[in-house]
């Protein structure tokens, strides 16, 4: 029996997470036919509730659940940024009385989706929550990668970027774990958070993190950061942390560049990497889309 | 009309204590005294001096919905307390004699701890310019502080601290350096780390420690460094202690039983200023206060209401209600763990601060000030935030199984609490 809510990927095993990958593949089989199966949560509801900017998630969630039948609903607050004083709990409580099956909720707090599935009848799937987690975009990160190269046990992942402040990789370094993938991570000092080598392997060199990697993850550079004296600027950033063709010779015969998206063109990626087959970024929007039904429908599904 | 304590523990000694008018006038076996008289029978528990907190959040002026003098004076009888010193981040902040006198009236209504306010150092704690310290002091604040927000530059703490010295004014500096702390909730490690939750790092309370005790020294003067909570802040006061530098300290019970691993689960209840640290810290704390380092605790009582805590925690209100669980807390942590004695504790949690202060204090001989408290140190509770006297429920020690709990409390010779569970 699945779990109510989908909020972090620690404490989801590896059962829970090959099935979710095996219906993931059985529903993207069926997109690509043109058949959508729209009886799969006909007559449920699906509520979006987003306080953060966000055009992919938001997007592929409601594809996502309309490609099932269901209704979905959409919720996002005027320019974004998150008030103090707006109460989330009672908003949240507001929707949940629309009886929704599940709710998906943005929000730049972490732990905000814990909060809100604890007051709520609805399912919670956690869209990302601050600098914590986004488990639906590892999850399609690893179902990515699992079509490349057949497996994730013993595969080895490179993330590079701003760790510090990435839930993506936070959510990343928890599945890969799960499914037996070796993964280190690798970014300026100013971006590493403390006692990060308590979670996974802490690169020393750029050199070191392409060396042996399968897949090479790069993570968006917010640039307002470079404001706040994180890094000197985007050139110097891309000049000893960025993801080019010459350092992906390092990584393993067949390896892949990823990104979440989007992309600072130049500066997390350069332009060559973007232009090559190796980078799979917009083939990781389709896979976001099918893992995020293959959720809905374990999550909602009698 | 008097009262007579029967057989209490008194350090380790059956004894009766019989109070006239606010002070002890007998000790020993006591068996006549005037009809009228009111008598505990105090079989099985221990008598302590009732306890000083110098460092308490009572809210009004303000933000009476957080608490009142009345409840916040009630509640520091629950946990044992007969004085409380007031911080002044009231509203209007209390920068002047006559918030001072407001809270001093109002504290004599409630009629149950003794209360002593603590003035602002700076003008609506903004850290510009100097509020009347020495008026304050006319009025009957007991010492000068920021709480809450520290001095930000070096050059006003330097103008406060000179200042203050011609009054004999103790200053009680929260150290905190906001540029460090940034967006921090929480202490930044392993635990902000996976939360993924903004880290405020140790070096925040450090460097702030660092400048009031290199300012202290330059100028020759006292200076009293608030809620202490990091390891390498404990061996800065060592060292500034051991080199003769005139700095007194305190802690916190919750720096004594908690660490960041309250957090778990985004626990907004275990959200406070300065963050709950880790084991090392606490470790550091705890041994800071046997060699003597840290002087004294102080509970850094902070009602909220539940608005406050139940929301994203990034915008909970920082702090812990922790003056009813303070006395079961440290007596777990660190005398039932067999750290230091039942006395060492008392001294810390009622002399020392008192004397920081300056403030009167009981004492368990004859001619001594009868602010007592009664204890029962074998009783086991699970601490239970929803029944405490104070507005504030928010505790993030809910559930924590304690020992030691207080049974009645007199302020003045004259019976204060009585636990509800006694006949």
């Amino acid at each position: 029996m699945a779990k109510k809510d989908f909020l972090q990927l620690s404490g989801v095993d590896q059962a829970t997470l090959t099935s979710l990958l095996d219906r993931a593949s059985e529903l993207k089989a069926l997109m690509l036919k043109g058949n959508p199966p729209k009886d799969v949560l006909a007559g449920k509801t699906v509520v979006n509730m987003f306080f953060e900017n966000s055009t992919r998630t938001r997007c592929s969630f409601e594809a996502a659940g309309k490609n099932l039948g269901a209704e979905v609903i959409s919720m996002s607050t005027a320019g974004s940024s998150v008030q103090k004083g707006e109460n989330l709990i009672d908003t949240a409580i507001t929707l949940d009385k629309l009886l929704p099956s599940a709710i998906v909720i943005r929000h730049a707090v972490a732990g905000s989706a814990h909060m809100v599935a604890s007051h709520v009848n609805a399912s919670v799937i956690n869209a990302g929550d601050g600098m914590h987690a986004h488990p639906t975009q590892a999850l399609l990160d690893m179902y990515t990668m699992r079509e490349i190269f057949g497996g994730l046990q013993g595969l080895t992942v490179a993330i590079i970027g701003d760790i510090k402040h990435s839930r993506v990789a936070r959510s990343n370094i928890e599945g890969l774990a799960t499914m037996g993938a070796n993964v280190k991570v690798y970014g300026p000092a100013t971006l590493m958070p403390k006692d990060m080598d308590k979670l996974c392997k802490v690169c020393s060199s750029i050199e070191e993190a392409f060396v042996g990697s399968d897949v090479v993850m790069g993570l968006r550079i917010q640039l307002e950061r470079q404001q706040k004296g994180l890094f000197p600027s985007a050139g110097e950033y891309n000049k000893f942390y960025g993801i080019n063709l010459e350092r992906m010779r390092l990584a393993n015969k067949g390896a892949v560049v990823m990104h979440p998206g989007p992309v600072n063109r130049g500066i997390e990626l350069s332009h060559d990497v973007l232009d090559s087959p190796i980078c799979v970024k917009d083939e990781q929007v389709t896979n976001g889309m099918v893992t995020r039904m293959a959720l809905l429908e374990m999550l909602c599904k009698e | 009309m008097g009262l007579c304590i029967k057989n209490a523990n008194i350090l380790g000694k059956k004894a009766d204590v019989l109070i006239e008018g606010d002070r002890i006038v007998a000790i020993g076996k006591i068996d006549e005294y005037i009809d009228g008289c009111g008598v505990i029978q105090a079989d099985g528990l221990t008598l302590l001096p009732a306890f000083v907190d110098m460092h308490t959040h009572l809210r009004e002026p303000g933000f009476e919905g957080k608490e009142t003098i009345a409840t916040g004076s009630m509640a520091a009888v629950a946990g044992g307390y007969a004085s409380v010193c007031c911080m002044p981040n009231t509203k209007p902040v209390t920068d002047n004699p006559y918030i001072v006198k407001y809270i001093i009236d109002r504290a004599k209504e409630a009629d149950k701890a003794r209360v002593y306010p603590i003035g602002a150092i700076s003008v609506g704690l903004k850290g510009e310019t100097m509020a009347e310290m020495g008026k304050m002091k006319s009025a009957g604040a007991v010492a000068m502080s920021d709480d809450g927000q520290p001095v930000t530059t070096a050059q006003m703490m330097r103008l406060a601290l000179e200042y203050a010295k011609d009054f004999n004014l103790l200053l009680i500096s929260h150290c905190e350096d906001k540029g460090l702390v940034g967006e921090g909730v929480m202490n930044e490690g392993y635990n902000s780390t996976r939360f993924g939750l903004k880290g405020i790092p140790s070096a925040a309370e450090d460097v702030m420690i660092a400048r009031e005790i290199i300012l202290a020294e330059m100028l020759g003067t006292r200076v009293h460094i608030a809620h202490v909570s990091t390891a390498s802040g404990v061996q800065l006061i060592r060292e500034a202690k051991a080199r003769g530098v005139k700095v007194t300290a305190e802690t916190c019970p919750h720096y004594i039983a908690g660490t960041d691993d309250l957090v778990a689960g985004y626990n907004t209840m275990a959200k406070v200023n300065p963050p709950l640290r880790e084991e090392k810290d606490r470790q550091a704390v705890i041994a800071g206060l046997a060699d003597g380092t840290i002087d004294c605790i102080a509970t850094d009582h902070a009602p909220h209401t539940k608005e406050d805590k139940n929301c994203e925690f990034n915008f909970a209100a920082n702090g812990i209600s922790g003056i009813e669980t303070a006395f079961a807390l440290c007596y777990t942590y660190l005398v039932d763990s067999g750290i230091m004695s039942l006395d060492k504790l008392s001294g810390l949690m009622t002399k020392t601060p008192a004397e920081i202060v300056g403030i009167p204090y009981g004492q368990i001989e004859v001619g001594g000030l009868a602010d007592l408290t009664l204890v029962d140190l074998d009783a086991k509770y699970t601490i239970d935030g929803s029944k405490f006297y104070s507005k504030g429920k928010n505790t993030p020690f809910d559930g924590f199984v304690v020992k030691g709990k207080v049974k009645y409390t007199v302020v003045g010779g004259k019976i204060k609490y009585q636990s509800e569970d006694v006949q």
